[in-house]
């Protein structure tokens, strides 16, 4: 069984971004970029199930610029057996993401294909579940546990109301949610042998996919900044300042 | 314009998520038809016809929809889509989950958690955890937009009297089943709709003291919510986690105890009207964004507070 799990080049979680003083994106200059933290726990649990024996290979696939190699080569030392990037420069969006991953699924037929529930930077929520429909997949998104059992999966998520438990049919989309798995680090000599794993590029051409966006971006900007309120000395006067001056308790 | 909105609700109570949405809808302006998918929904059905503005609610009602599995509901919503030119649904972990299969399946892009409407076509919506607010506009035929649940105040819930149609359609795509689900129970109100929040953090150091929490959420009508970092610790479920991957509220009185402010947090409560931070740290980011804060040991702060109010 293969496990395809496609990861994305991000800002790094730590970083506080800035928006570009000309109001057309944020400042991505000299910014740490990391591989998506949601991605990672799907490397994280394709790798997991390689080792307990349910899954064959593991292939990290990226759609986006050269520089992307970065991040698909931490998910070879992650475990990841070997990586495809289809290099593109456009700023792909979610549809043409998920039509280039299905041109990739359509040459490697993975059974199971695990997403990050969303990138920490356009935060869309969007581009497995297309994935799925485009490839006629069942899903089941924000996994907190995925139990493989023969051509099926059963798969706990985490809903607003609480958690949920569904059965799917591979093949199978999944994205993951935060509590799923801590993922491991990447250890020196894993690093060194990820140089030597196989990572091939390919462009949307050779694919035959379109990944010209169709959602414009007009500007970027900071949310409106919240003033600091003030500090009180006791419990009695921050009742007394809620009652009385906020108003916001009987 | 003609504006498909997709309910939430649990099959018995329409969610004021979807007010919310429809109050987006009425901004972008034209025909406002709503479609209840669920199971044994007569009722939704009926709440939702008394929703003023509404011209039309589309009820497909059968087991295929009972819990909202994706592949059946974008089935169903791309199979009644032809002729709207915007398809809306709240931004719920339902909505996140069918909504872009509907696009994709539409051949469109979708345009994620808007927080208000400029025009037909033009969204704002946050992104980088609400650290940079997006304005975009969709250059595609068919505009499919997910909408924040705090992005408006919901429209008013009666006073309407729209046309119920039923919807013959029935798609199961026979794909995925419901197996089970641990749904939290609690008198209080829920997190996404509570006019007054408390929440703990990771300085509640464990599940059994949220119980200090209870006795001034029951005093104050206050749902009871949690950071990131409580979840993770394992103190509490995952539907109580507010914050940029948990659930995003704007209510009038939030109060965070032992909540230091990581910025994910901040980004699913910063909207709210009066923010109340109790943390012994004086440097906790939280106080940054707080409007009252009080630098104490909450352990003997929350009693205090409880007694007092």
């Amino acid at each position: 069984m293969k496990v395809i799990v496609p990861v994305k080049r991000v800002v790094d979680y730590n970083v506080k971004v800035r928006v570009k003083p000309d109001n057309t994106g944020v400042d991505l200059n000299n910014v740490k970029m990391s591989v998506n933290p949601f991605c990672e726990i799907g490397i994280e649990e394709a790798v997991r199930m390689k080792e307990a024996g349910a899954a064959e290979e593991v292939i990290a696939v990226a759609v986006g610029s050269g520089a992307c190699q970065e991040q698909l080569r931490t998910c070879l030392a992650l475990g990841a057996d070997r990586a495809i990037l289809v290099e593109t420069e456009h700023d792909a969006q979610p549809l043409g993401i998920a039509k280039a991953l299905q041109a990739v699924q359509e040459r490697e037929q993975a059974s199971v294909v695990i997403f990050g529930k969303q990138s920490i930077d356009g935060d869309n929520c969007q581009t497995g579940q297309m994935f799925a429909a485009l490839t006629g997949m069942s899903q089941a998104t924000f996994a907190s546990e995925i139990k493989l059992d023969g051509d099926k999966a059963q798969v706990i998520r985490e809903v607003d109301g609480g958690l949920q438990t569904i059965e799917i049919t591979l093949p199978a989309m999944v994205t993951t949610d935060l509590r799923l798995n801590e993922p491991r680090y990447a250890s020196l000599p894993n690093i060194m042998k990820a140089k030597k794993k196989p990572l091939d590029v390919l462009s949307p051409e050779e694919l035959g996919v379109d990944l010209t966006p169709t959602v414009e971006v007009l500007s970027v900007e900071a949310p409106a900044e919240r003033q600091a309120g003030i500090k009180v000395e006791s419990v009695e006067q921050l009742v007394d300042k809620l009652k009385n001056e906020a108003k916001v308790i009987a | 314009m003609s504006i498909l909105v997709v309910a939430e609700h649990d099959n018995t109570e329409n969610k004021s998520q979807t007010r919310v949405a429809l109050a987006a809808a009425q901004v972008i302006g034209g025909d406002i038809d709503v479609l209840v998918a669920g199971s044994g929904v007569d009722g939704v059905a009926s709440q939702v016809a008394a929703i003023p503005g509404v011209t039309k609610v589309l009820v497909a009602d059968n087991a295929a929809y009972e819990n909202q599995l994706a592949e059946n509901m974008a089935g169903l919503i791309t199979s009644i889509a032809t002729g709207y030119t915007h398809i809306l649904a709240p931004h719920t972990t339902s909505g996140k989950s069918y909504l872009p299969r509907v696009a994709a399946m539409l051949g469109v892009a979708q345009v994620s958690d808007i927080i208000s409407v400029e025009s037909p076509d033009t969204f704002k919506r946050p992104i980088y955890a609400g650290n940079a607010i997006a304005t975009v506009r969709a250059n595609d035929a068919v505009k499919v937009v997910s909408v924040r649940g705090t992005a408006y105040d919901p429209v008013a819930a009666e006073g309407g009297s729209a046309t119920i149609e039923a919807v013959a359609e029935v798609v199961d795509a026979g794909v995925s089943t419901f197996i089970s689900e641990e749904i939290a129970q609690s008198e209080r109100p829920e997190l996404t709709a509570a006019g007054v929040i408390i929440s703990g953090g990771r300085g509640m150091q464990s599940g059994d003291n949220f119980t200090l929490l209870e006795g001034i959420a029951d005093k104050l009508g206050a749902a009871i919510g949690a950071s990131r970092a409580a979840v993770d610790a394992g103190f509490v479920p995952n539907d109580m986690q507010v914050g940029q991957t948990g659930k995003i509220v704007a209510p009038e009185l939030y109060i965070a105890v032992g909540i230091s402010g990581a910025i994910q947090h901040l980004a699913g409560m910063k909207d709210s009207k009066v923010i109340v931070a109790i943390n012994k740290d004086e440097d906790a980011p939280i106080f940054q964004v707080a409007d009252y804060g009080l630098v104490a040991d909450l352990f003997s702060a929350l009693p205090e507070l409880e007694g007092l109010i």
